[in-house]
């Protein structure tokens, strides 16, 4: 691992990067706004900001939850439901 | 830093690539079988896809100093056809002694359908009949968790199946524990938009260690990069892990995984 894993020095590196991404997010939600029709009524749009509230969380693994915001959920009986013999 | 490619499509590359691939550090490099972008009409074509993975790209490969390995089968999405499917598992073992080969793959789910397990799992038997090690794809987006779950419930289902020879491909951040807590080997690719970048790459290596953990460019037709594990390595370098933990991921974990494979012959750099 990390020699210097310290938070102050991932902030530092990092910051500028979150900044420009935080921009591409805000700027593509304004161009949808701005284009002819209602994003907001696009389950997608929703999937959207639910995916932006996911990383106020303080959880650290919020990768993992943004991932799982965006997936089927697992079908434990998808034999079944596809007829494969187990 | 020396390194290998465990996932590379170099049919659908150029020799230019090989030879930056070659100044980059890249020494070896291994190509599943994969879906050309279009759906085979016949046998005789996957015939001539095997005799271009064991015969040309080893050779293109050869010329800057790269070893080539490679994998068969007949992938997800053109398992739809389950006739032809079938016709292609029968022969398959035509090709499974040539020098170079390590196995079944890259088999896998695309859309989690009926048919894609079926052949999946005909798959699975061939591999067990032949004793080959196993490479899987796993789907994109929002079908990876599910046909992941799937996968890895099939392959705990057959107790022929040595988990430490089959390595799971394309893991991401929802799927890669339930990969590794079972036993499996989990390759990560680095791969624009849809899978995993080189610095989330690193954020898993340091989150779940780097044991059965390798990292592929899965470089291909679509817009790839092949050279996304020397990336990997300076991400890797510019957090302060030490050469020595680099060299365990791209180096050390692919050669110990592909040498319980009888076609790995694989000769290390002086």
């Amino acid at each position: 691992m990390s020699d210097d894993p310290s938070s102050q020095a991932i902030l530092d590196r990092e910051f500028l990067p979150i900044r420009a991404k935080i921009l591409e997010i805000a700027a593509s939600l304004d161009r949808a706004e701005r284009a002819t029709g209602d994003p907001t009524a696009d389950p997608r749009w929703q999937q959207l900001e639910t995916g932006i509230n996911l990383l106020l969380q303080k959880s650290g693994d919020r990768a993992e939850h943004v991932q799982m915001l965006f997936s089927q959920p697992y079908e434990a009986q998808w034999r079944e439901t596809l007829k494969i013999k187990s | 830093m020396y390194y290998l490619d465990p996932h590379i499509h170099m049919v659908s590359r150029t020799t230019d690539d090989y030879e930056t691939l070659a100044k980059m550090g890249c020494v070896a490099m291994s190509e599943p079988a994969f879906w050309a972008g279009y759906d085979r009409g016949s046998v005789d074509g996957f015939r001539d896809y095997f005799e271009q993975l064991t015969s040309f790209e080893p050779r293109r490969a050869a010329d800057f100093n790269i070893q080539h390995f490679t994998w068969l089968c007949i992938n997800a999405k053109e398992a739809e056809n389950v006739s032809l499917s079938r016709d292609v598992i029968a022969m398959i073992p035509e090709f499974l002694g040539r020098p170079g080969v390590l196995g079944i793959g890259e088999i896998g789910l695309n859309k989690n359908t009926r048919n894609e397990a079926t052949v999946f799992l005909e798959h699975l038997d061939l591999a067990m009949k032949t004793n080959e090690q196993i490479l899987i794809h796993t789907p994109h987006l929002e079908d990876k968790f599910q046909g992941t779950r799937m996968i890895l419930d099939m392959l705990t289902d057959d107790r022929r199946i040595d988990r430490s020879r089959v390595l799971v491909d394309h893991v991401e951040e929802h799927t890669i524990r339930h990969v590794l807590d079972q036993g499996f080997w989990a390759g990560m690719t680095l791969y624009p938009v849809s899978k995993c970048t080189p610095a989330r790459a690193v954020d898993m290596i340091e989150t779940v260690g780097p044991e059965r953990l390798l990292v592929n460019s899965a470089g291909d037709w679509g817009p790839s990069k092949p050279t996304a594990v020397p990336d990997l390595i300076l991400e890797m370098r510019r957090r302060g892990h030490s050469e020595a933990a680099i060299r365990r991921v791209v180096y050390d974990n692919p050669v110990k995984f592909f040498s319980q494979s009888r076609g790995f012959n694989f000769t290390p750099p002086e």
